[in-house]
């Protein structure tokens, strides 16, 4: 490991390291503007000037690995003159229009010109300018800022996959940008905004909307798929105004999908903000005294079994609780966090992403079946991206072939080419032998087929077969596609005995009015025209599918609104934080269900949030470890039989509008208007 | 040079040549497997001299195709080379070097003198199409200076009068000389040799 000297500090660090990581080891600041430690080295803004000794030029530090003896100077007169140097030439044809650009406060460019810029301008030439760029819905763009240090072009290329950006021309007739005007097509766009050290690139649906400084930021946790990205929820009074990702190496490094990122102004729309009750036909307000009385006294004169109990793919693992045992209280075990009718529940290992998120850069083999990760979990996607630039990764796909932004090899559009697998017979199943850490990546929309625990059977065989399951590696992975459903499956919200019913059960038992009383958690995705004569209760937040076929309406808090248990596809249990407050009369879900539990025989015995975490510990002790992947053990499930030789579908149709947030936002729908092809609609209303 | 919007002249398809595709084959050879992308720049100059000149949208994006490689890469590459015309040019492209060398010598008569004859400014195109008028940054004859370059030829040690007989040489379909225009071979002095005059075999002088 190379010695070197920093500032007069010597420190010994990893071969392969930069002069740049290796000064920030030691806590000095360089700034910078093309490198990100993300993406590749760039070494073009060449703001990250240091001196070397016997090196008659100042250095550029992000492009320099370190060696032997090097002795680095960050603090000397050469260095803040080159500094100031660079930063004048960048200046040169940067607007100076902060006070109208959307990044002012938050700028790399503002803040490096006060740190190391010079005090005055010395340019009295004219100033270029350059064409604005159209990127799609999500990103505006205001070219003259760009300062081409190419970040969003290796972000398109490197991350997403999508190699749509480019330099085009040269000197001073550089541009960034598509050169044939189109929509980017990746599902991670968005992040190029972040990425932007300048006002370049901004978000278009929060264009002029706040100042950061006004904002009130809240760490919370995504639901819009079943990652659980690490988001911040940057609030003004009661509005959300933005979203955007925080770091977390375990899950989504810096990156969130495009849907994360835009989908919070459907937080706006659509509300359920006060409670309703169906009189002569017709949804009128009421108040809650009256009706928690109303649901009350349905729930306590109802048979337990003509009843049921359906959670939604946003629902946070409190409510979930709390209605579970609401339910099982008055004997009713037709419970079923499942809408799609996923054949998974029993054994933990079975629902859950075993070789976690990160483990992804470990893998050398990964089988995908039935999913399109790219819609289903775009971050991951991205993980698995990275993994295959590396070259040590060889992917194989049983489903729909697609563009995932890598190559693989098509095995088959039918759960058939599972047989061929386990037969030994194809020549992925040579990779798979040969594979130290290989995977099987099974998707939501696989198992929630009418075979789909066969599929799952199968898929536990090839998991065992190829021997991905030892002590340091589980390859056996689940990708769900809703927030809500590993914690819905922790927490036992699934038909408890024989008798009881599941989704489709409960779906064909109300459809020839079998069942009285049916209690939608924020379920949403099932067919509620199914739901026969039954009293209907509806707990959400948006008024969508449920809430139309709804008796009683119980408004609810989103996901921003209140502090909330998510378990993501890992297994990881992740605390949601309350960014505002629920809208008008609505309340966090969880006391609800307790308020309702109020009015009748049993009371719940929990009044605080803490009480009901602790119940939550007694059911599944994996609710104690807060963030943490917790070890467990490999199981038997699934069923054998045959397969149906039916090519998979997949899971999620549109990527923009997967619940009731999304299906309620306008920039979700434009979106999917420009992903149709309808970019005219589009371009024109942004005029 | 941004022309992101549909160009009129754009053609509808493009496609090699059966000799183009040849010559194309022949240049992928050249780089080892899975690197055929290197060969996008003699691709795309097959491509221009089958384009008459220029290279339309659908030819690049033909290119990209054909070297497997993400269409807005050929796109870089040909709008940051001057050689690349990506608007449809004149049967003949006079380029006029302006740089100091030549400029010194002179080409501010040549630069005269081709405006003059062809009735043309700089970036544009007679009406009959037959010539388009570039000024250039230097191709490398400075020894020769002025200079110019129509289509694949240099014509060297120009003045006014020289460079409008080129042209109008071309006008009338003749091939005029090309190189020097003042009988040079190559870069020797033009007044003729002012050292080695005499040759001196070695060991037959006085030691």
């Amino acid at each position: 490991m190379p010695t070197i000297t920093i500032d007069d500090v010597e420190i010994e660090v990893e071969r392969g390291l930069t002069v740049l990581q290796a000064c920030e080891l030691l806590g000095k600041e360089i700034p910078r503007f093309c490198y990100h430690e993300r993406l590749s080295v760039a070494g073009n803004c060449r703001m990250c000037l240091v001196e070397m000794d016997r090196s008659p030029k100042p250095i550029a530090s992000c492009a320099m690995p370190v060696g032997e003896g090097m002795i680095i100077r960050t603090n000397t007169e050469m260095v803040k003159k080159a500094r100031e140097g660079v930063m004048e030439f960048l200046l040169i044809n940067h607007p100076l229009d902060c006070p109208i650009c959307d990044q002012g406060g938050e700028c790399d460019l503002q803040d490096q010109a006060m740190a190391y810029g010079f005090d005055k301008s010395r340019y009295l030439e004219n100033k270029r300018a350059v064409k604005d760029k159209y990127l799609g819905p999500l990103v505006s763009t205001i070219m003259t800022r760009c300062i081409h240090c190419t970040r969003c072009i290796r972000f398109a290329q490197e991350i997403a996959g999508v190699p749509e950006l480019g330099a085009t021309g040269r000197g001073e007739h550089m541009e960034v940008g598509t050169y044939i005007e189109k929509a980017l097509t990746s599902e991670l766009s968005g992040n190029i905004v972040d990425l932007c050290p300048v006002g370049a690139l901004t978000s278009k649906p929060y264009a002029f909307n706040a100042r950061s400084w006004e904002l009130e930021k809240t760490e919370s946790i995504d639901v819009m798929d079943a990652i659980g990205s690490s988001i911040r929820v940057d609030t003004r009074g009661s509005e959300v105004m933005r979203i955007l990702p925080r770091n977390n190496d375990n899950v989504n490094e810096e990156w969130i999908s495009d849907k994360t990122r835009h989908a919070c102004d459907g937080l706006k729309r659509q509300r359920l903000d006060r409670p309703y009750l169906r009189k002569n036909g017709t949804l009128t307000p009421v108040n809650w005294p009256e009706i928690i009385s109303v649901v009350a006294q349905k729930l306590s004169n109802t048979n337990g079994e003509k009843m049921a109990a359906i959670a939604g793919n946003l629902s946070d693992c409190e409510s979930m609780l709390a209605l579970k045992d609401l339910m099982t209280g008055v004997g009713c075990n037709n419970l079923d966090c499942r809408q799609d009718n996923g054949a998974v529940g029993d054994v933990r290992a079975s629902y859950i992403f075993n070789s976690t998120i990160a483990g992804i850069d470990h893998a050398d083999a990964i089988l995908i079946i039935g999913c399109n990760p790219r819609w289903e979990a775009p971050v991951l996607n991205a993980r698995i991206r990275k993994r295959y630039l590396t070259g040590q990764l060889n992917i194989g796909l049983i489903g729909t072939k697609l563009d995932l932004t890598y190559k693989y090899q098509h095995l088959g559009d039918d759960p058939g080419s599972i047989d061929d697998l386990l037969a030994g017979s194809s020549e992925f199943s040579q990779i798979l032998n040969k594979a130290d850490r290989p995977m099987v990546i099974l998707g939501s929309g696989a198992v929630a087929r009418l075979d789909g625990a066969v599929i799952l059977f199968k898929a536990r065989q090839l998991a065992e077969k190829f021997e991905m399951i030892s002590d340091d590696w589980n390859g056996f992975n689940l990708l769900q596609s809703a927030a809500s459903r590993v914690g819905g499956l922790d927490l036992g919200f699934k038909p408890n005995n024989n008798s009881a019913l599941d989704t489709l059960g409960i779906l064909k038992a109300a459809s020839s009015d079998k069942l009285d009383l049916i209690y939608l958690l924020g379920a949403d995705e099932i067919d509620a025209s199914k739901l026969g004569n039954a009293f209907v209760v509806y707990q959400g937040h948006h008024g969508d599918t449920g809430a139309h076929r709804a008796d009683a309406i119980l408004p609810g808090a989103a996901y921003t609104e209140k502090n909330a248990t998510y378990v993501n596809t890992e297994g990881r249990i992740q605390r949601a934080s309350m960014a505002t407050l629920p809208l008008g009369d609505a309340k966090e879900d969880w006391s609800i269900i307790r308020a309702i539990s109020g009015s009748m025989a049993n009371p719940l015995p929990y009044d605080t949030i803490a009480q009901v975490r602790q119940r939550m510990i007694e059911i599944n002790p994996v609710f104690s470890s807060i963030d943490e992947i917790v070890d467990i053990e490999w199981g038997i499930f699934g069923k054998d039989g045959t397969i149906d030789k039916e090519t998979f579908e997949p899971a999620i149709k549109n990527f923009y509008m997967t619940d009731t947030i999304s299906r309620a936002s306008i920039t979700m729908a434009e979106c999917t208007a420009t992903a149709n092809g309808d970019v005219f609609a589009e371009v024109v209303s942004d005029d | 040079m941004n022309n992101s919007n549909h160009d009129p002249h754009d053609l509808e398809q493009f496609i090699f040549s059966e000799d183009t595709l040849a010559a194309a084959n022949a240049e992928i050879t050249k780089y080892p497997e899975g690197r055929q992308a290197s060969a996008v720049m003699p691709l795309l100059d097959l491509a221009q001299r089958q384009c008459n000149g220029w290279l339309p949208r659908v030819a690049m994006d033909y290119v990209a195709d054909f070297l497997d490689m993400p269409p807005i890469k050929v796109y870089e590459v040909a709008t940051f080379y001057t050689m690349y015309n990506l608007a449809p040019i004149g049967k003949y492209h006079v380029q006029v070097c302006t740089n100091l060398p030549c400029w010194l010598r002179g080409s501010d008569d040549v630069t005269a003198a081709c405006k003059k004859n062809l009735g043309i400014e700089f970036g544009q195109t007679s009406s009959n199409g037959d010539f388009t008028l570039s000024e250039v940054e230097c191709l490398g004859a400075c020894v020769n200076a002025p200079m110019i370059q129509i289509n694949d030829d240099y014509y060297e040690d120009l003045d006014g009068i020289t460079t409008a007989s080129i042209l109008t040489q071309l006008a009338i379909g003749d091939n005029p000389q090309t190189g020097s225009q003042v009988g040079r071979n190559s870069c020797e002095p033009t007044g003729g040799l002012t050292t080695l005059t005499e040759i001196n075999i070695r060991g037959s002088g006085e030691e």
